[in-house]
């Protein structure tokens, strides 16, 4: 498999540039309208759907716009933003957001990294081991939440009931009431949710890592450890960065499992600022949460052009 | 599997084995360490969709009594028969299946046209697209949700499933067009070459050559696009509003508006839902994975 894999990349280099004629010559006009007539579906549904609903979005975040009241949606300039900012709630919201993105990202990537190991060399039911482990990402957010709502409910929560049983708690723990523990609850779902896609992920790059290389190393006396740490992980940190990355991003984004256990409460110890998002949405104040939305998008850019910026630095 | 016969041998067990026993006994406490912890994350894993099927299937009364049953004591269905006697569940699968399996399919076909292109094709605007794509998985679409209800209300759309299937499609588009490229690119170039100076038209050549090397991806793409269709909670919930336009998750978020959950049907209905998804992933896991990883390992 191992050869395989890194077998099928290669072509991909190689893609679009041999063609009837050659890439650069024989681009006629006849291309051009292949590539509109294919295209446009999708840029027109994505432009649509997508795109304009965004930016009019964007452009609400100046308007007092709310769905109860349309019948006046005055310009208010910076007001929602204003508003926000001042809102008692926003720092923790940013501090649970922050807490919510590095406590589910950290365990996500060691248990992903461990299981993407473990997976490498073959055995006899890998194939059967990854489809079941594959099996949370056919659940949606929602109902992943509604699933540990249940497991960590108070009183009947089969949680409670085994570690009781195990001896690490004496009584019932008020698992999503409990200010000091609804945060912990929500992200230890998050975790379940999100090892597979590290796990595929890195397995996925490891597996491109040539064995041949491993072997001379381990000839000249490294051990596991030492190929670990001065071979693989150098060797695919590329697809490490990229993979945190692009999770950064997704979590970030990711208000579901919060939204069905505990909709941001208790005392909006959970709220994260896209179920803060929600939450004025669901009071028709669409004017504020695009304003909330349009924080994260510049966050989110600053965020991801410094890590760039450090990737690439760090990289050279 | 006839896979572990290309296995390789561990590197050095022949010659270098004698001098190097520690290092040989290190491999096996790993490996033990390694069958131990993959066998925990498994349990951890499944754990969740057991807990939710043993719940599913207790008799109604005995879902809130201790101790707990870790297996149903008395197994019984009430719990479904409720769902479907006291809800409208069978109209919201209805929907939930017909909503999912059009845009799914419809946004697979876009997928396909405008991956190829992306795939064959060098043209100036080309990276712009693709960024264009890509900026899709990264904005809150919440910050949509408001300017998209009154755009569809302004076409007449709200509460319509066609209105639903149009916006499913439209956000399925950019991640099956990032995956349905990964597999173009790892069929050679040279089959449609082939067909087309064979005298196969591009469209000719792309659905009967091309569609059946790649069928795998193809299905792969319309699984995972179906799948989102089929689990998408905010937009349903924004845009239906009748009960019977509702979808699954729609009707479940309406379950848990109440004060008390009834954690029986509730489950039943968690069941219900994630059956149908868990059967398609598992089958398509293994090009679900390589669409995934295609796109994403090599940018």
């Amino acid at each position: 498999m191992t050869t395989v894999t890194a077998d099928r990349r290669r072509p991909a280099a190689r893609a679009g540039g041999a063609f009837p004629g050659g890439r650069q010559s024989a681009f006629g006009r006849r291309h051009a309208l292949t590539i509109l007539a294919f295209l446009a579906p999708a840029i027109v549904f994505v432009c649509w759907f997508t795109y304009y609903p965004m930016l009019q979005g964007a452009r609400m975040a100046f308007l007092d716009w709310n769905l109860w009241d349309l019948t006046s949606t005055p310009f208010v300039g910076f007001g929602n933003f204003t508003t926000v900012i001042n809102d008692p709630v926003f720092p923790t919201v940013v501090a649970n957001s922050v807490l919510w993105v590095v406590g589910s990202l950290v365990p996500q990537f060691l248990i992903g990294f461990a299981i993407a190991l473990g997976l490498r060399k073959r055995f006899r039911f890998r194939g059967v081991y990854q489809a079941l482990v594959f099996f949370p990402w056919a659940v949606s957010g929602f109902l992943i939440g509604l699933l540990f709502r249940w497991m960590f409910n108070a009183e009947f929560g089969v949680i409670n009931d085994l570690l009781m049983k195990v001896g690490v708690i004496d009584a019932p723990v008020p698992w999503l009431a409990d200010p000091s523990l609804a945060m912990l609850s929500v992200i230890v779902a998050n975790i379940w949710y999100g090892v597979t896609f590290f796990a595929i992920m890195i397995l996925a790059a490891l597996q491109s890592v040539p064995d041949e290389i491993l072997e001379a190393a381990s000839l000249d006396g490294a051990g596991k450890a030492r190929q670990l740490f001065s071979i693989i992980i150098p060797y695919i940190s590329i697809t490490l960065y990229l993979t945190v990355l692009l999770r950064v991003i997704w979590i970030f984004n990711f208000p579901d499992i919060i939204y069905a256990m505990t909709g941001g409460g208790p005392a909006n110890q959970t709220h994260i600022i896209t179920t803060w998002m929600i939450n004025y949405t669901q009071q028709g104040n669409y004017g504020l949460a695009s304003a909330i939305g349009l924080f994260v998008v510049a966050f989110l850019f600053v965020f991801c052009a410094f890590y760039l910026v450090a990737m690439r630095r760090s990289s050279r | 599997m006839t896979a572990m016969l290309s296995e390789k041998p561990p590197a050095g067990t022949t010659a270098a084995s004698a001098e190097r026993g520690p290092s040989t006994r290190r491999i096996t406490i790993g490996g033990v360490a390694r069958v131990v912890g993959l066998g925990l994350w498994l349990v951890f894993t499944l754990f969740p969709l057991y807990w939710i099927a043993v719940t599913s299937f207790k008799a109604p009364g005995s879902i809130n009594r201790f101790p707990l049953e870790y297996w149903p004591g008395e197994p019984s269905l009430e719990n479904y028969r409720g769902l479907f006697s006291h809800s409208n569940f069978g109209v919201f699968l209805g929907n939930s299946a017909l909503v999912a399996l059009v845009a799914g399919a419809t946004a697979t076909l876009i997928a396909l046209f405008s991956a190829y292109v992306l795939a064959r094709f060098e043209f100036r605007s080309k990276g712009a697209v693709m960024i264009a794509f890509l900026l899709t998985q990264m904005i809150p679409a919440f910050i949509a949700l408001g300017p998209l209800y009154t755009m569809m209300s302004d076409l007449g759309m709200v509460d319509n499933k066609f209105g639903l299937i149009l916006v499913y499609i439209a956000i399925s588009i950019p991640f099956s067009t990032v995956m349905l490229r990964g597999f173009f690119e790892n069929v050679p170039d040279a089959l449609e070459e082939a067909a087309m100076i064979d005298g196969c038209s591009r469209l000719g050549a792309l659905f009967r050559v091309l569609a059946p090397v790649m069928a795998p991806g193809i299905v792969a793409a319309f699984i995972f696009n179906f799948v989102n269709s089929w689990n998408e909670l905010f937009l349903s919930v924004v845009l239906m509003h009748s009960e019977e336009n509702r979808t699954i998750p729609a009707a479940l978020n309406a379950f848990i508006s109440t004060f008390n959950i009834d954690w029986g049907s509730m489950s039943a209905a968690a069941v219900l839902t994630i059956l149908p998804t868990m059967v398609l992933f598992a089958m398509a896991s293994r090009w679900i994975v390589q669409g995934l990883t295609a796109g994403a390992v090599k940018e």
